[in-house]
């Protein structure tokens, strides 16, 4: 530390330094899009929110380091301009993913009724479609049977792939150790995570009608049942539940197994009795999130269950809808062609609505898990 | 009820590395031993031998013997989790089950063992359990509340409690001081004096002031480079060790002029 | 007295002299009693890990047998294959859709995930920081299907914007109008597709991003801002160093995502033939031509389809493959 007498010799450093006024940015960001709304409007002739938006960023950015060099130097500057940076790519890829929800709010919320929800696409007709775009009835159809698809085959594929997952987790972090087969199962589970999830749908498929053609030659197309579905699902559903179980697991802290393995307590019953219920709200928000990512899958669906316009309480038999293919189908493969093809249209966003607002249920359920289950820490 | 423990030439391995070589000793019933010595001579290595804690480690191993009264407790067909019970354990950082209540901290190591215990059998094992451990006035009104809720110190006695409801044999602590403030040390320290009465306690710390206060009897282990195995230097009566030692390494340990 | 865990000099096993070398010795370890519960509980685990080789190995082999039929008239008949020249020529121009709509995705979406990655974990008001977060989170739940019928909802709109791009930058064969000077009338090509795709990783490299700059030590940071550096500089100094690899294996992760994406693909473009400009309909994906025939196919077609999901499998596993050898080369300096 210098001192006082010796400050009087040497030249004593300055702690204050040149600084904009704090607004300074905001001043020139609405400085720089009335520019460019202007400059926009001399050379196109008109106002268009894209040239004017690039325009504008590109005016901030210049104005904003020529000031901040100029007054506060090179390297405030480069702050400046990388915070600038920075906030404008938030801002610009904010814009299509609020449009995104704010599509399906506004018109899945505007198409949405409690028929849509309680009824089938069981005979829907071109004419009802047509009549509805036409003023005379109500929208007719809806996704009931997509519901119950879409929770029948999700609760399959939890049965298959939660135990699956939760004990190969603990095989993984409390058996394998370092030995190969812990290594092949997690370059394997890695592998799965990367499986496209229409391969994921194929497989299910090929493995179901291999079976089938071995034991009922004639009967084609038996293989494509809500079941098959569930195993796609499952194969992309396991490697995430693996995956985030273990990560979990890990967290468990080695002090907690020691403690229970010098009471005398022996390995199982301190994963049981110890590590689980430690983890036990990681664990369930990790298979939540893996229910609500399996929950959006179309791809594997459509090739494994087909398209369904009834309702189906039978995994084991007959095709089966879920709220993802119901979407696919009725946007693509309206009811009625043509004019009256926006009723579908109209359909699939309700449709979507529901889905997104089941999906986004679901991520808040496991915040929630992860919170109330947490182990209390009482400091 | 406590017990002798007779150490015949114990090689500690990890893996491929020999961490402490040719130990040889003998802990006597009811007292308190203190293992001490520099970082990674291998003194929490050996305690973790006497209750077949080593070998939680993926690729420890051991050669030689443990006789605990006579028995080998690396002979055939000895089950760890059988030594276990016998041999209580608390570890350097106060671990507390985060799940369980006070109450069932204590009760962990009984009811995991799933031996069925009467409710009035529970009160009486908790409360003589907190009182072994000098913490039973501190938390008798809030038994029904996390562990974790404590303070460090009385986590590590709730520990000590928890070790010591299991009614084993022989104590072991692992550094059970290191992350406590002086008061809290000071109070584990009594409950050691207390707890030889009963047990056969060892102790290790880093703490030499601790041993001389503590022990009845030290061991000093120390190693000649990064690397090469730990080996025991010295072991004996506590003011031999601190007052007049055979060896000039303990000596020098001792003086802090150590290196 | 029990011996047998007694090694000395003289024993059998030969264990070295306690001094003479670097030679490992070996402890034994004793033979341990297991106890029935364990011995149950290890092996339901052990069970679970092996079902997931099984469950890998039976995808490639089902897939496998399924393809016998392509392969078998590939060798007999390759015009019999969709197109009529024979499967390979039916698989390229797939496969380049699919590279090239992943990789569009990838540019476009990367850098933006970086910015609001660091947005939200260095720059944003501290109140409203986690909150981002979440909903970041959120969005990389929402299903696929959805982007697509968002997609499809608002593709007719881009068509202004390649007009303009075939205007002036036509001369880039990418960006070229067709014959008659035209570009798509309702914008669903495959630059639309990408440019829906990219939008769709970017929340999963997002958050994936953000995780890891989260975990930037604080210690780092704060060494870097005592030093007198800028809140940039800091960023540049640690941030961004730490988060290295696992930048990269986040990108790699969306990467996969973008190549076996199906659906959005399936829903926004219109496919055609493969083209050299992705402003005009065309060009297809291996993800969306199975799903766009696949209900109706039947037979040999099945089984090309099925063929071509093999071939997108190993292109996915050949990806992530790439992608974990470089983050295993990053992390040895970088964390």
């Amino acid at each position: 530390m210098l001192t006082n007498t010796n400050s009087s010799m040497t030249t004593s450093r300055n702690l204050t330094s040149k600084q904009l006024p704090q607004a300074t940015p905001w001043v020139i960001a609405v400085a720089s899009i009335i520019v460019a709304i202007v400059i926009g409007f001399l050379i196109f002739g008109g106002f268009n929110i894209p040239v004017v938006a690039v325009l504008a960023g590109l005016i901030n950015m210049v104005a904003v380091f020529a000031l901040s060099a100029s007054y506060e130097g090179r390297r405030k500057a480069t702050d400046r301009v990388a915070t600038t940076v920075v906030t404008s790519a938030f801002v610009l890829a904010c814009v299509p993913l609020i449009s995104l929800l704010w599509l399906t709010v506004s018109k899945g919320g505007a198409a949405i009724n409690g028929d849509l929800l309680s009824r089938t696409m069981l005979g829907m007709k071109g004419i009802l479609d047509q009549q509805y775009v036409a003023g005379e009835a109500t929208l007719a159809g809806g996704f009931y049977h997509a519901i119950v698809g879409t929770v029948l085959i999700t609760i399959a594929a939890c049965v298959i792939s939660i135990p699956i997952g939760v004990l190969t987790a603990i095989y993984l972090v409390e058996y394998a150790g370092k030995n190969r087969l812990g290594k092949a199962i997690t370059f394997l589970v890695d592998v799965m995570t990367g499986i496209p999830s229409i391969v994921a749908g194929l497989f299910a498929f090929a493995l179901f009608s291999t079976i089938a053609n071995l034991v009922m030659p004639e009967a084609a197309g038996i293989a494509k049942t809500g079941f098959t579905a569930a195993v796609a699902l499952s194969v992309l559903m396991i490697p995430i539940v693996v995956r985030n179980t273990e990560e979990i697991l890990r967290l468990v802290p080695m002090d907690l197994r020691e403690a229970s393995y010098a009471l005398g307590v022996p390995k199982w019953k301190t994963i049981v009795k110890i590590v689980l219920p430690t983890s036990v709200s990681g664990i369930l928000s990790g298979i939540t999130i893996a229910i609500a990512r399996v929950i959006g899958e179309t791809a594997p669906i459509m090739v494994t269950a087909g398209f369904a316009k009834n309702l189906n309480w039978n995994l084991f038999s007959g095709w089966m809808s879920t709220l993802p293919t119901y979407i696919y189908d009725s946007q693509l493969r309206p009811v009625s062609p043509g004019e009256a093809a926006i009723a579908s249209s109209e359909r699939a966003w309700a449709a979507a609505l529901v889905l997104v607002a089941l999906v986004m249920f679901l991520n808040l359920l496991a915040r929630v898990i992860a919170k109330v289950l947490a182990p209390k820490t009482g400091r | 009820m406590s017990k002798q423990i007779d150490i015949k030439d114990l090689d500690i391995f990890y893996g491929d590395f020999r961490a402490v070589d040719g130990v040889g000793m003998q802990i006597k019933p009811r007292s308190v031993t203190a293992l001490i010595g520099p970082s990674g001579c291998g003194k929490s290595t050996v305690l973790r031998t006497l209750n077949r804690m080593h070998e939680v480690i993926p690729g420890a191993s051991v050669s030689g013997q443990v006789l605990m009264d006579g028995n080998d407790i690396y002979g055939a067909g000895v089950d760890p989790v059988n030594v276990r019970r016998e041999v209580g354990m608390v570890f350097q950082r106060a671990n507390p089950f985060p799940t369980m209540s006070i109450k069932e901290n204590v009760l962990a190591g009984v009811r995991l063992n799933s031996k069925r215990i009467s409710k009035s059998d529970a009160d009486d094992l908790t409360e003589r359990a907190l009182r072994g451990a000098n913490l039973w006035n501190e938390v008798k009104d809030r038994l029904s509340l996390p562990g974790s809720g404590l303070s460090g110190g009385q986590q590590q006695r709730l520990c000590i409690a928890r070790a010591i409801a299991v009614e084993p044999e022989v104590l072991l602590m692992d550094e059970p001081c290191s992350a406590l403030d002086p008061i809290s040390t000071l109070a584990i320290e009594d409950l050691i004096n207390d707890l030889k009465d009963q047990y056969t306690v060892v102790i290790v710390t880093h703490n030499m002031q601790q041993a001389a206060r503590v022990s009845d009897r030290t061991a000093f282990f120390n190693i000649a480079g990064t690397g090469k195995p730990g080996k025991l230097i010295e072991f004996n009566d506590t003011s031999t060790i601190f007052s007049n030692p055979d060896k000039e390494e303990t000596e020098n340990y001792i003086s802090g002029r150590f290196g | 007295m029990p011996t047998s865990t007694q090694t000395t000099a003289s024993g059998p096993a030969g264990e070295p002299e306690p001094d003479s070398h670097p030679e490992p010795g070996k402890g034994q370890k004793p033979k341990a009693v297991v106890r029935p519960g364990d011995r149950i509980f290890s092996a339901a685990t052990l069970i679970a890990g092996i079902l997931i080789l099984l469950i890998l190995a039976g995808v490639a082999l089902f897939l496998l047998a399924q393809s016998t039929e392509t392969i078998k008239a590939q060798m007999d008949d390759p015009s019999s294959i969709t197109g009529g020249k024979g499967f390979f020529s039916y698989v390229w121009p797939l496969i380049i859709g699919t590279l090239i709509s992943s990789a569009i995705a990838l540019l476009v979406a990367t850098p933006f995930a970086l910015g609001i990655a660091l947005f939200t974990t260095h720059m944003a008001p501290r109140k409203l920081a986690p909150v981002l977060g979440y909903v970041i989170d959120l969005l990389a739940a929402i299903p696929s299907v959805v982007y697509g019928l968002w997609g499809i909802a608002l593709a007719g709109n881009l068509t202004a914007f390649y007009l303009w791009l075939s205007k002036w930058f036509g001369w880039i064969p990418i960006f070229a109008a067709d014959e008659n000077g035209a570009v798509s009338q309702t914008g669903r090509t495959l630059l639309t597709a990408s440019l829906v795709l990219s939008i769709m990783i970017l929340p999963i490299i997002t958050s994936l991003t953000r995780e890891i700059f989260l975990q930037t030590p604080r210690l780092q940071e704060e060494a870097a801002l005592a030093l007198g550096a800028t809140r940039w500089e800091m960023i540049r100094m640690s941030v961004l160093p730490f988060g290295k690899s696992g930048i990269a294996s986040a990108t790699m992760l969306g990467l996969g995502r973008a190549l076996g994406e199906t659906m959005a693909v399936a829903m926004i473009l219109s496919p055609g033939l493969l083209t050299a400009s992705l402003v005009v309909s065309g060009n297809q994906t291996i993800a969306s031509e199975i799903a766009q025939n696949f209900p109706e196919a039947a037979g040999l077609r099945l089984s090309e389809l099925i063929t071509i999901g093999l071939v997108l499998f190993v292109i996915t596993l050949l990806v992530n493959m790439g992608a974990r050898a470089i983050v295993a080369k990053t992390s040895v300096k970088g964390s």
